[in-house]
């Protein structure tokens, strides 16, 4: 294999293959907790955490672990970063571990951190392995925040808690679009920000998988 | 080089990852753990005081704490008891010797535990400021649950705070609202009679009304959110709830008893 | 009783849908919708691992993890442990343990089945739609008997919302999508809509 740049690890996974927009990986705890941009910052986080340690982790016993036990290896290395986020969360920022609930444990069937254990970790080694999984972690926080940006303020009006656009409720002008604080929404932004990353990277629409035959033209049987 | 996949590897490096896991993760829980616990109570004692109307920004819980003191009460006599050992409501909802399921169930919560926890906030003399009640119901999407503090006369309320719920945001969600909560202050939820009497309104109570003090604006767009909130506080204050406990609580402060 | 387990079906179901309501095991959904045949398989597997590891997992919460419930063994010392915080690794690694048994088991016994599940019985294990039935089920506090309904009823939904998606893409081949939205774009604005139209069932009292 090549020599992996290490640029490319960490910044190709942020446009040019996204894990959420390309690979369709690691999406259900992009919606549930982006409503607000704490609660997003704080999943972004844990997730780099875990995805960049579980990485080099696994690749630095990648030569050991016998292969038909490889997938509960990884999974228990990964569990066991994921409820050491999660003590720390609940013992150091106790507000958010409340809002963010179950979402921190299912960090764990995160596809990303699985994905890129099994087709980065074990082949490559334990630096560079890291620095992939940072990449990957910052495209996935990279359409969070975008998503928890927009929802955070077209939804409520505010950024990290602070209002910027004055609610009509409070005697402002801004009328908050209710949609955007629930999780359909999320969904519509995903789409939306697909549709721009392929406008720009053509290369990326999917083909067609089959032509539709232009319609024959029937003659009138006689 | 040995064969990696042999059973004796297998199973050695099984054990290796899971030993060292093992240690991990044990680690990190027991030595995180009195600051969890800690959170958890402060996190309590904090919404105590909101709902009795005693919070301030920045000021520390702990000691404003000083002037609360929680009791256990039996629901079905409305006395106060000692149980020994202690009273942890959320291991007594869970254990079917200290609680029942409800027949009649308005406020969609299951089970009742037969004691519950009151809350009791003096003064600097030492005089009943207000009582505080944990009460909890069902909603659109979830449970939803409050401390809910009535004044002195036990008929008007003194504030309420929701702290967790899982409600539409926006809509249902705006049971957090403290704007909202506000509204709450200088409400009647019983009647001089001490009967329950209190509805929250679709929508905002008409002007004028002549029960205006028993009625409360409801959510908008938030209908059963709204009636969850109705229910809760019929339940909890009626016969099932806390009722027998304040008509006791009335009866020893009308006979002059140091409460 | 038996309405009590009905309304709960129903609930898990319509109302608390794990894939439209809670977003749960998207990355499969959202992948493997392409054909109704190929989803139908995937919905099956995930209605059968879901009605085995959820009642599973209650087991081992009430049996071993949760506090006070190692009482049985009648060692005094471990009668306040609370192990709580090893729940995660518990299921999880219980999960992945039935799915390989299960594996097993149809490749031996049902051999049909095996070749139409596929590639999708191992994939199931990353589902976290599994994983976050066991996690409600600890956060709601379920009996055993409840897990079973909550666990069954759970698979039913999420099977329910795959082939549901699936018909819509099948039939979405003979639309004209903008280019850039072709694909997944336009699959996760069909999934937004739908978890909209799921969301008319909240507040439905059973």
């Amino acid at each position: 294999m090549a020599q992996l740049k290490t640029r490319d690890v960490l910044l190709g996974p942020v446009f040019a293959n996204n894990p959420i927009a390309l690979q369709i990986l690691g999406i259900c705890s992009a919606l549930a907790i982006t409503t607000q941009l704490s609660t997003t910052v704080t999943m972004c986080l844990a997730v780099m955490f875990v995805l960049t340690l579980s990485n080099f982790f696994v690749s630095l016993i990648r030569n050991i672990i016998p292969s038909n036990i490889r997938i509960i290896v990884q999974m228990t290395i990964i569990t066991t970063l994921v409820i050491v986020v999660d003590q720390f969360l609940q013992a150091f920022a106790f507000q958010l571990s409340r809002e963010l609930s179950v979402f921190v444990g299912l960090i764990i069937t995160n596809c990303i951190v699985m994905g890129r254990a099994e087709a980065f970790a074990m082949q490559n080694p334990p630096l560079i392995s890291a620095i992939d999984g940072l990449g990957n972690a910052l495209g996935y926080s990279v359409v969070l925040l975008i998503v928890g940006f927009s929802r955070e303020l077209f939804g409520s009006g505010s950024i990290f808690g602070v209002q910027v656009l004055p609610l009509v409720s409070e005697g402002g002008w801004y009328q908050p679009n209710g949609l955007m604080l629930l999780p359909p929404s999320a969904f519509f932004l995903i789409g939306g920000f697909i549709w721009i990353l392929r406008s720009v990277r053509v290369e990326q629409v999917e083909k067609e998988p089959f032509e539709i035959v232009p319609n024959t033209r029937t003659s009138p049987a006689f | 080089m040995r064969d990696k996949n042999s059973a004796a590897n297998v199973l050695r490096i099984a054990t290796v990852v899971c030993l060292v896991c093992a240690v991990i993760v044990s680690t990190a829980a027991v030595t995180l753990r009195p600051f969890q616990a800690e959170n958890r109570e402060t996190f309590r004692q904090l919404n105590v005081l909101k709902a009795a109307g005693l919070y301030m920004e920045d000021m520390d819980v702990e000691r404003a704490f000083q002037r609360v003191e929680r009791r256990v009460v039996d629901f079905d006599s409305g006395e106060y008891v000692d149980p020994p050992g202690g009273f942890d409501p959320v291991r007594a909802v869970r254990d079917p010797a200290q609680s029942n399921a409800l027949s009649g169930d308005p406020a969609g919560i299951g089970r009742r535990t037969h004691y519950g926890e009151v809350f009791l906030a003096r003064s600097e003399d030492g005089t009943l400021e207000s009582v505080i009640l944990p009460v909890h119901a069902y909603g659109l999407w979830s449970t939803m649950y409050a401390f809910l503090a009535l004044e002195a006369d036990l008929k008007t309320v003194s504030g309420i705070s929701f702290f967790e719920h899982g409600e539409t945001p926006g809509l249902g969600g705006e049971i957090e609202n403290p704007r909202w909560q506000q509204d709450w202050v200088g409400k009647q939820v019983r009647d001089p009679d001490g009967d329950v009497r209190f509805r929250v309104d679709r929508g905002a109570t008409p002007e004028g009304v002549v029960d205006a003090e028993h009625r409360i604006d409801g959510l908008s767009g938030a209908t059963i959110t709204s009636r969850g909130v109705e229910n809760m506080v019929h339940f909890w204050l009626g016969e099932q709830g806390y009722g027998p406990y304040l008509a006791r609580l009335e009866t020893r402060m009308q006979t002059g008893e140091v409460l | 009783m038996f309405e009590h387990y009905l309304s709960l079906f129903l609930r898990a179901v319509f109302v608390e849908n794990m894939a439209l309501a809670f977003f749960l095991g998207m990355c499969t959904f959202l992948a493997i919708s392409k054909k109704v045949e190929t989803a139908l398989g995937l919905g099956i597997a995930v209605v059968v691992v879901l009605t085995l590891t959820v009642p599973v997992n209650n087991f081992i919460l009430h049996n071993f993890l949760d506090e006070g419930s190692l009482a049985w063994t009648g060692i005094a010392a471990l009668e306040q442990v609370d192990l709580r915080f090893l729940g995660l690794m518990c299921y999880i690694g219980l999960i992945a343990a039935i799915v390989q048994i299960l594996e097993m088991f149809l490749d031996r016994y049902v051999p049909a089945l095996y070749n139409a599940l596929g590639i999708f019985l191992p994939l199931i294990t990353v589902n976290c739609a599994i994983l976050g039935a066991s996690l409600f089920m600890v956060e709601r506090n379920y009996q055993f008997g409840e897990s079973v309904v909550f666990g069954f009823g759970a698979g039913v939904g999420w099977a329910l919302a795959i082939v549901l998606l699936a018909a819509i893409r099948e039939k979405l081949k003979y639309s004209d999508v903008p280019e850039g939205l072709r694909g997944l774009g336009i699959v996760f604005i069909i999934t937004g809509l739908m978890s909209l139209g799921f969301m008319s069932f909240a507040g439905v009292q059973l």
